[in-house]
């Protein structure tokens, strides 16, 4: 008897408490049928809030996007390949868009932001269509923005202090709210891809 | 695997022919000698030691800033003991790795230093590609430029060094550049 009365307000709190992480539990893991006036695609939640910094030094957050369709992918400039094919092909396709790519906007985020300064971006994107912008931050901010876009990246060291980084190389097509539309990927051929960013601006 | 095919002298010589042919027929004066004026313009494009054929050693433009860069080449061994490519130089590159690299089903590129060096196996041609096997050159001291030539060297392990020029292609090149290797 004198055990349920000592213990009556700890033992309440435990029941209540239990409770509620019960209900977090069933929130987090089940996932609602549809949120009322949200549209899904029934495809994953692809993008969401960031803030990371661009070449000249400027802040963008996803609030600079709204009002026009956005490609976004990932990559660093210590890459000899995929990187820089990836943003030649990127600005191969917005030159066959021709003013249509001006309806959108091309974000190049790097996942090597320790070597990656806005100086070094600048740079490296004279090379490429003067329509991409390129962006990092803090390791904080790369690592919140490439969760929101499900992107995987991992620095892998080679030896002597140097690394590479191990990344997702899909570019993600955004509408001009910000929603997922549908993604680039590596293995499909031009004609494909131009023809997927010709819809994305044709819906805008 | 798709990368490895045997071939004996025969096929280096038609692969060679094959590689020079269109080379020469390019050349501003279709008429007379052809093969000397290719020779005479460019680097060779075929290296040979030991048992070890280098074939069309090709790296690509890099935009500015670009501290790596990619090098690529066909590697074949003749002999009856396998090779490993585990080393070279790059003339405006500090360091150099030969790396593997592939770009899974999920999208991911991932990347990784052969520490033991690349095997070429016995009658095997290797391909170093975009996409693929590469050498990595660190520690890029400025950009390469389309249309350049730089020398350099690649170190086998049993056939010993062997001092090759790396043609620079542009920026986007997918894969190699002559001999029409470019179907995808």
């Amino acid at each position: 008897m004198s055990f349920w009365k000592r213990n009556l307000v700890p033992l309440t709190a435990l029941a209540l408490g239990s409770l509620v992480l019960a209900a977090a539990i069933v929130l987090v893991l089940v996932p609602p049928p549809g949120r009322p006036g949200v549209i899904t695609s029934g495809v994953a939640a692809i993008g969401g809030p960031f803030r990371l910094t661009s070449q000249t030094g400027t802040p963008v957050t996803e609030a600079d996007l709204k009002g026009k369709p956005f490609a976004v992918f990932f990559g660093f400039t210590h890459c000899p390949d995929v990187c820089p094919t990836a943003l030649f092909d990127i600005s191969s396709l917005l030159k066959d868009l021709g003013p249509a790519g001006d309806r959108m906007q091309v974000l190049f985020v790097s996942v090597d932001p320790a070597r990656d300064t806005p100086e070094l971006l600048r740079t490296y994107l004279e090379s490429f269509d003067p329509r991409i912008t390129a962006l990092t931050g803090t390791e904080e901010e790369v690592q919140a923005m490439a969760k929101a876009y499900r992107a995987f990246y991992r620095k892998v060291p080679t030896g002597g202090g140097n690394y590479t980084v191990e990344h997702t190389a899909t570019v993600y097509l955004m509408g001009r709210s910000g929603e997922f539309v549908t993604t680039l990927d590596a293995h499909e051929n031009r004609e494909a891809k131009l023809a997927k960013l010709k819809r994305l601006v044709a819906a805008s | 695997m798709a990368w490895t095919r045997p071939r004996g002298v025969l096929g280096t010589a038609a692969i060679i022919a094959c590689l020079t042919l269109p080379a020469a027929l390019a050349s501003e004066t279709p008429q007379a000698s052809a093969p000397t004026r290719v020779a005479a313009e460019g680097a060779p494009a075929v290296y040979r030691v030991g048992t070890i054929t280098v074939e069309r050693p090709w790296s690509r433009a890099t935009p500015g800033g670009a501290r790596v860069a990619g090098g690529y080449m066909r590697i074949t061994n003749a002999g009856p003991e396998a090779d490993r490519l585990v080393g070279g130089t790059f003339a405006a590159a500090g360091g150099f790795e030969v790396h593997e690299m592939s770009v899974g089903a999920d999208n991911v590129m991932r990347m990784r230093p052969l520490a033991a060096g690349l095997e070429i196996k016995p009658g095997e041609t290797v391909e170093l590609k975009p996409g693929g096997y590469h050498a990595m050159m660190l520690d890029l001291q400025r950009p390469l430029k389309a249309g350049e030539s730089l020398a350099g060297t690649l170190r086998f392990e049993k056939a010993g060094t062997v001092e090759v020029t790396y043609t620079v292609q542009p920026l986007g090149t997918p894969a190699a550049p002559a001999g029409g290797h470019s179907h995808h």
